[in-house]
């Protein structure tokens, strides 16, 4: 299985290298997402800082959201989507392993949006264990959550308007959680960072759970 | 197995419309179908049944052995299919796309190669984006794709669209040697003419139900 799940997600990075979408479109836009931020703010530098961990959520989920559609639509173009189906890779590798590959192309974009942050906001990280940890299990989340809900929309017609529409109500608790773990770790909030970051592990395994167990099924129904 | 394509009675639905409307047909193994009708008459449908990728509503269905009524996914590693599209991720090489399918159906490197070159694509195109490929080349590169997986099957939707002559003679060469060592194929084709001396047997379908059969198996 872990050979199906890497040869998958393997093929996915191995397209985006190709068409360089990532790296070439998605985090210069995520990247304008936070210096539009920034000039939105920025007569009110303290209130620009406290926001931040959201801000920075923010410009994830508007990134990621287009990478999962982009990881979906090289499953739809050029009739992909019967090929995909017809696959005799199993339900839940093509599941695993579409989210590795969204996952490993978000903590790109992270790692390009982090210093944004940091220079941008002018912010200072008190707990890095935290901000590490937090940014790993938001990102799990994401990706698992981001896959679950593409498959679905994948064989729709209109899912370029349809899949942020199904993504943003479901990822707002990670987006939550996220944005008062970052600004625990951030020292702007004495809040329990942990607990938030648990609640994010805890979103991510569910979600995992339920891929594993119905991506099969909703490979068939799309 | 006396047969791989045994339909009775059939009925399959699409978008709320029967596109399957009571099909009977029995294919044995090795034979080269070729199915005719006018547009919209189930040809596509058909194929997409036999895959799987329809689900049968009524009547009893089975290919290669499997009974598509009770899990019409079973087959699908035996099967090859090539639609009116050519499923192809066109950001990548040739090669590195033959190779992708090449390791899920665990097909070595030196198939990609044999396919590629069984198909008629340069060795200078195999590393060029797909994208970058003409209409027809890129049908042969989806022609090699469905080649490399050595199916017991093949299911082809207008496998001749976009080719060239010589891309034709190689593409009725691969069907005509798949055939003789024991693979079924059954393609959906307007191309009478062309194909008679590919086919072993004409089927025509109207109204989502045989019509015609020059020799039933």
């Amino acid at each position: 299985m872990l050979h199906e799940v890497l040869l998958v997600a393997r093929k996915d990075l191995r397209v985006e290298w190709r068409s360089k979408v990532t790296i070439g479109q998605v985090a210069p836009l995520a990247l304008l997402v936070l210096v539009v931020f920034a000039f939105a703010f920025d007569a009110n530098a303290r209130l620009l800082g406290l926001g931040a961990g959201g801000l920075f959520w923010v410009a994830v989920l508007f990134g990621g959201t287009l990478l999962i559609q982009r990881a979906f639509d090289l499953e739809t173009d050029d009739g992909n989507f019967d090929a995909f189906r017809m696959s005799t890779i199993g339900a839940p590798s093509l599941f695993l392993g579409k989210s590795l590959g969204v996952f490993i192309q978000v903590v790109l974009l992270e790692l390009v949006l982090g210093p944004g942050v940091v220079l941008l906001y002018d912010v200072r990280i008190d707990d890095w264990f935290l901000l590490l940890a937090a940014a790993l299990a938001g990102t799990v989340a994401f990706s698992v959550c981001g896959v679950l809900w593409g498959v679905m929309a994948a064989g729709v017609r209109v899912r370029a308007t349809l899949l942020p529409l199904l993504l943003i109500p479901v990822l707002a608790p990670v987006l939550l959680a996220g944005s008062r773990a970052f600004e625990t770790a951030f020292g702007v909030r004495a809040e329990a960072g942990w607990t938030w970051a648990s609640v994010m592990f805890v979103i991510a395994a569910v979600h995992t759970a339920i891929g594993v167990g119905t991506f099969g099924f909703l490979l068939e129904e799309g | 197995m006396s047969t791989v394509v045994d339909f009775h009675k059939v009925v399959a639905v699409a978008g709320g419309f029967p596109v399957l409307a009571g099909l009977d047909i029995e294919i044995a193994p090795g034979e080269i179908v070729h199915l005719r009708g006018s547009n919209g008459v189930g040809k596509t449908s058909f194929l997409r049944a036999c895959a799987g990728l329809i689900p049968i509503r009524a009547g009893e269905a089975n290919v290669l052995g499997f009974d598509m009524r009770v899990d019409r996914r079973a087959p699908r590693r035996y099967i090859g299919l090539l639609g009116h599209e050519n499923h192809l991720y066109t950001d990548l090489w040739v090669r590195e796309h033959l190779e992708f399918r090449a390791s899920v159906v665990g097909a070595s490197e030196g198939d990609v190669g044999a396919a590629l070159r069984r198909v008629g694509l340069s060795e200078r195109l195999w590393s060029v984006p797909i994208e970058r490929l003409s209409a027809g080349q890129r049908r042969r590169v989806a022609i090699a794709s469905v080649l490399i997986s050595r199916p017991q099957l093949w299911l082809l939707d207008e496998p001749h669209a976009a080719l060239d002559s010589e891309g034709r003679e190689f593409l009725d060469g691969i069907l005509i040697d798949a055939a003789s060592s024991g693979a079924t194929v059954v393609f959906a084709s307007h191309e009478r003419d062309v194909l008679k001396s590919v086919a072993s047997r004409e089927v025509t379908l109207r109204g989502g139900r045989l019509w015609e059969d020059s020799g039933a198996a």
